[in-house]
């Protein structure tokens, strides 16, 4: 009885769709699908019966709908005749939801259609060959089965996985008529498994790449939603026998890892400060204001690691274990200058109470261990010195390797010169009117240029002129570094022999520190108004103008170095005869000592610590020059801003009030913000960070102070008081060209550094290092100390030279092999880059069925057989970028659809696609399974895949 | 969050952060944002999706749209009814888009959007003009503008149709120096 049934239904079925078959392709998919089902079903139907009598003993929680099975038989079919119709029409205008909708409303209907919709929207070919399999077989059971699904909620997407699941069991039991239900709860072939198996990483794989698909939200939730609970679903069910467990657990712990790195991700974004500010500057000022600042903040939390470093390692440890102030002498201040020690300016000098401080060198003790817990101070002090340039040197060169690849866009200037400027030269973060308006201005200027330009294509006729003007400009900019750096050179040698004289002027104290600071406040000007000669693009005169102040800051800060090392050098010759005399000292007392008591234990002279004669102690006299230094430069910057730009902005914007002329658009005007003066004035500050951390721990305290306050300083100051630039330019990749400053300021700063730790001998009196010949036999000493004895051994083979060189040699030629691959790489990417403006070349020239331009193709191609050279990229590339866009495109959705049924009519032999050994079971549906499956990979392709997941 | 009323559950603050480049806070107050425009429009409780638009008026006056040449057509793209109506999905769909995070061949594809004045799936001239003159606010003369469109075809275009096809305007797009930098607004 139910059998005669089912043929009606089937019968009406079809009628139903092909009085609609008019409606587009997406109707003669359904179509297929349903004639497909029909002959599945008609065939499967004997042995069909037979499972679904099974089922009725097994699935228990079913118990309400099972016995209006047969009842509603009938209806559920006419229902979903009507839904199909409903659904084409609503494909017609929204065409990408179509697919969703169908897949919830037809979810009962057949596993083939649901599994069809997903897979044409994520492009996914193995979901439609599973469902389309399974969608014949299915077709039978599902429609007993529709009876209770409809009477369920449909919305229930717990109960729609139900009956998946259901089904699935179906399968195996009808796969293997025999079977029992015990056996099919377990048994899973390996095949299934394999291809659920796919199936989860492919829904798990569409989560993962779901943001970067170009649809609507809401569709985008509704997959995700879907797809997430089929892998919740399925994921369980993988895994057999104990392996289940494994797998189980295995996924929970991926899950509960996916938590934790969202949430991570989560509170690591909101602890990147100042995001609001920037993007208030930016908004004003375009991005190239804002790179500064961005890479303000990078600074920021650089400094903030260093800082961590050596506060934890080194400073706090020896506030909280090591000897208190005015233990031993180098800890205390000498008698001579107790007096002064607390004055005003003595402390604005480092000198006095600031001077025996934690902030230097020369406070901490050579004690090996301190503390109860036997802190190696003096080890960690080096390892944070060195640590710090290891740490900064990985950071730095990674962020520029990142910020390279990010960088992308690879385009041979002038090849789309005008597009370019039309669809990139809007800078989308502009959110202010002024600058809105200058960019626009800009924009005009650039597009004028480009036009006289592509007029006029011949050369410049002042070609001449220029190149004498750019020359002249260098000329000039060359002498004014000489100048200036031969101005510090005599300002140092005068210093030198001041340095000897007690009569000091404050301007002649001074006087270093001012001239450096002058020359940095005067010379970028300079810099800047001799650049007008040269009348370059605004982003690359920003970069003469960065490499020029740089050129000038290195001057000065390898003046200044020499200068330290000739006071160094003096330092020490005068250390050796203190030391002497102190030694000599030493060994009067304790002459005496034993001469007249008898007693020959050594007890130290009862000289209070603020007597005994000590060295001049030079690791913390460069210490001082740096800081010294540091806290010049904070002042000048500052009072700059004050001065420079507030200042001006006050008296520019309340004296134009009543002045003669117009202030505000004529002589002074306001200030511009000076973004290479302000990088150059950061990277080289770090600069001297990173040379005076070792000498002075409390130099990266307060560095983090300065760049902290600067950055609250500095966003007021461009806010409050400077005006957008006149040709605002985007920062395109300047970022990394800083970080290319700072590579060189670091690496430059390494040197000097590295060769005191390595040739200078440490003052005997004061630091972690005293006593020792080198810096770095400290190392030595825990390694023979501390470590075990084969260690020791170990490292005096490694430091042996037959091991070394090969060593040096082995990493040579592994820098050579890779430079080479790269090269290769390189080359190879040459290549792939001419393939591909080849084959564009000779694209444009087919379609265009003009002559080619490129002679040497069309030789070829005369010579090539007719057709040979034309068959391979025609069809696959028209349709795939407009389908791509049909999905986004509200407007065109209708279009969209015709469009799809041309691709699936158009694609060829789509039963070709489904693979043919697939587990025995569904054999039986075979035919309905052809269009089933066919209807996967169709549409799949036609709808286009997006933006490949990257 | 915990202060406050709930504006979404948990379960929706995942999926948006399966579905854009935001974190959590950042679409809390992207909903702020939202909220703000029209205060008595949009509800606190988002939880039960409720169905509400804003029209494409008050979204343009956001100021990070606002002195934008393109803001109609950003927001028209990126809403269902091509009307420029946004709910709250296509709101935040929208800055995802724009969003630094969001990668270049996303971009590019709502970037042929914004710049698709009659939305027929091509950048043709009378596009470009349109792009050009809103770029310029108008102060090209004639001729330079109608230069300037055919030199930009010419460049872009591959199958010769005098108009940019996705695939022309991707393949350009995708080479161009600036477009990461410039197309994106920080919110």
């Amino acid at each position: 009885m139910p059998r005669k049934k089912d043929t009606d239904d089937i019968n009406i079925e079809m009628d139903a769709d092909e009085s609609e078959s008019d409606d587009g392709g997406n109707n003669k998919r359904t179509n297929n699908r349903r004639q497909g089902a029909g002959r599945g079903g008609a065939r499967g139907r004997g042995r069909g019966k037979k499972p679904a009598s099974e089922d009725e003993d097994e699935d228990d929680e079913d118990e309400a709908p099972k016995g209006r099975r047969g009842a509603n038989k009938k209806k559920p079919v006419k229902k979903r005749g009507g839904r199909n119709a409903k659904d084409d029409d609503d494909s017609e205008d929204e065409a990408p939801k179509k697919g969703r909708k169908g897949a919830a409303n037809k979810k009962k209907g057949g596993k083939a259609q649901d599994s069809d919709d997903d897979d044409s929207d994520a492009g996914k070919g193995k979901k439609g060959k599973r469902g389309g399999k399974k969608g014949g077989k299915d077709e039978e059971d599902s429609k007993g089965k529709k009876g209770d699904a409809k009477g369920k909620d449909k919305g229930k997407d717990k109960d729609n996985d139900n009956d998946k699941k259901k089904k699935k069991k179906k399968d195996d039991s009808s796969d293997s008529d025999s079977n029992t239900n015990s056996e099919e709860e377990e048994s899973m072939s390996e095949g299934e498994m394999a291809r659920l198996m796919e199936e989860v990483e492919e829904k798990k794989k569409l989560i993962a790449t779901i943001r970067n698909k170009p649809w609507r939200m809401k569709r985008r939730l509704v997959h995700l939603k879907e797809a997430q609970e089929f892998v919740d679903k399925f994921e369980g069910a993988l895994g057999k026998g104990k392996g289940r467990k494994w797998y189980a657990y295995k996924v929970m712990m991926k899950k509960k890892w996916i938590k934790f790195s969202r949430d991570f991700e989560n509170f690591r974004t909101a602890c990147i400060p100042w995001e609001r500010k920037i993007k208030e500057v930016e908004s004003h000022f375009g991005s190239s204001v804002a790179s500064y600042f961005i890479f303000l903040r990078w600074m920021y939390g650089m400094n903030l690691v260093l800082f961590g470093f050596t506060f934890g390692l080194v400073v706090i440890p020896e506030v909280l274990m090591g000897l208190p102030y005015g233990s031993i002498p180098r800890k205390t201040v000498p008698r001579v200058d107790q007096h002064s020690a607390q004055d005003y300016s003595v402390l604005m000098d480092f000198q006095g109470y600031c001077k025996y401080s934690i902030m230097f060198y020369g406070y901490y003790n050579n004690q090996r261990t301190i503390g109860l817990l036997k802190f190696r101070l003096p080890l960690s002090y080096l390892m944070v010195g060195i640590g710090t340039f290891g740490y900064s040197l990985m950071v730095v060169i990674r962020t520029m390797a990142k910020n390279a690849d990010v960088g992308g866009g690879d385009g041979d200037e002038g090849e789309f010169t005008f597009a370019w400027k039309m669809f990139t030269s809007w800078d989308y973060l502009i959110g202010n009117s002024e600058t809105a308006d200058n960019k626009y201005a800009s924009i005009t200027t650039s597009f004028k240029e480009s036009i006289v330009d592509e007029q006029e294509n011949q050369k410049d006729e002042n070609i001449h002129l220029r190149r004498f003007l750019r020359v002249l400009a260098n000329l000039m900019i060359v002498c004014s570094l000489g100048g200036s750096g031969y101005l510090i050179y005599f300002v140092v040698k005068r210093s030198q022999e001041f340095a000897n004289r007690d009569d000091l002027s404050w301007y002649e104290k001074n006087e270093l520190e001012l001239i450096m600071s002058l020359l940095g406040l005067v010379c970028p000007p300079l810099f800047e108004t001799i650049a007008e000669l040269e009348d370059y693009h605004p982003r690359i005169a920003l970069k003469w103008q960065l490499g020029r102040i740089f050129a000038l800051f290195l001057g000065n800060l390898y003046t200044f170095l020499f200068a330290l090392f000739d006071e160094v050098n003096n330092k020490l010759e005068q250390e050796g005869s203190i030391r002497n005399a102190s030694l000599w000292a030493m060994k009067e007392y304790y002459a005496n000592y034993t001469l007249f008591l008898n007693d020959s234990s050594l007890t130290p002279p009862p000289m209070p610590p603020a007597d005994v004669i000590r060295g001049p102690c030079w690791e913390t006299a460069v210490g001082i020059e740096f800081v010294k230094l540091t806290v010049s430069d904070i002042q000048v910057s500052y009072l700059t801003i004050l001065i420079g730009d507030f200042a001006r902005a006050v008296i520019v914007r309340f004296l134009n009030y009543c002045w003669c002329w117009d202030l505000e658009a004529g002589f002074p005007s306001y200030g511009e913000f000076d973004i290479s003066g302000n990088v150059l004035g950061l990277v080289f500050n770090q600069g001297m960070i990173w040379m005076g951390a070792f000498y002075a721990p409390g130099l990266v305290g307060i560095n983090v102070l300065r760049l902290l306050s600067s950055m609250y300083y500095q966003c007021w100051a461009v806010m409050a008081t400077n005006v957008p630039h006149e040709r605002v330019f985007k920062a395109s990749k300047s970022n990394n060209f800083y970080m290319g400053l700072l590579l060189l300021i670091l690496f430059l700063s390494l040197l000097p550094v590295v060769y005191t730790i390595m040739t200078l001998p440490p003052s005997f009196d004061c630091g972690p290092f005293s006593g020792k010949p080198k810096m770095f036999d400290v190392i030595m000493e825990t390694i023979d100390l501390d470590l075990p004895a084969f260690l020791g051994t170990l490292f005096s083979y490694a430091a042996n030279p037959g091991l070394i060189i090969p060593a040096v040699l082995l990493m040579v030629l592994a820098i050579y092999y890779l430079n080479s691959v790269s090269e290769a790489y390189q080359n190879a990417n040459m290549e792939l880059k001419k393939k591909m403006q080849m084959a564009r070349d000779e694209e444009k020239n087919r379609r265009n069925n003009t002559d080619s331009t490129n002679q040497v193709m069309k030789d070829l191609e005369d010579l090539l057989p007719r057709g040979s050279l034309m068959a391979p990229p025609e069809p696959e590339k028209p349709p795939e970028p407009e389908s791509r866009l049909t999905k986004t495109k509200p407007g065109s959705a209708g279009k969209g659809v015709n469009l799809q049924k041309d691709v699936a009519l158009a694609s060829p032999n789509p039963n070709a696609r489904g693979p043919v050994n697939r587990s025995p079971g569904p054999r039986g549906a075979g035919p309905g399974q052809g269009p089933g499956r066919g209807q996967g990979p169709g549409p799949g392709r036609g709808r286009g895949r997006g933006p490949p997941p990257r | 969050m915990g202060n406050k009323q709930t504006i979404f559950t948990d379960e929706q603050l995942d999926a948006y952060q399966d579905c854009t480049f935001f974190t959590r806070k950042e679409i809390l107050r992207l909903h702020s944002r939202y909220h703000e425009l029209a205060p008595h429009l949009v509800p606190m409780d988002y939880t039960n999706d409720p169905d509400c638009k804003l029209p494409l008026a008050l979204i343009v006056n956001m100021p990070e749209l606002n002195e934008n040449p393109f803001r109609n057509r950003i927001v028209e793209s990126f809403s269902e009814d091509g009307m420029g109506n946004l709910s709250f999905n296509e709101f935040v769909d929208m800055f995802s888009v724009l969003s630094e995070m969001a990668p270049r061949e996303l971009k590019a594809i709502y970037a042929f959007k914004i710049y698709d004045f009659n939305v027929d799936n091509y950048l043709c001239k009378e596009d470009l003009v349109k792009t050009l003159n809103r770029l310029t606010k108008e102060e090209l003369t004639p001729e330079e503008v109608v230069l300037v469109c055919e030199k930009a075809i010419e460049e872009a275009d591959l199958d010769g149709d005098n108009k940019l096809s996705y695939a022309d305007f991707e393949n350009m797009i995708t080479r161009a120096p600036d477009f990461l930098s410039t197309f994106h607004i920080r919110i």
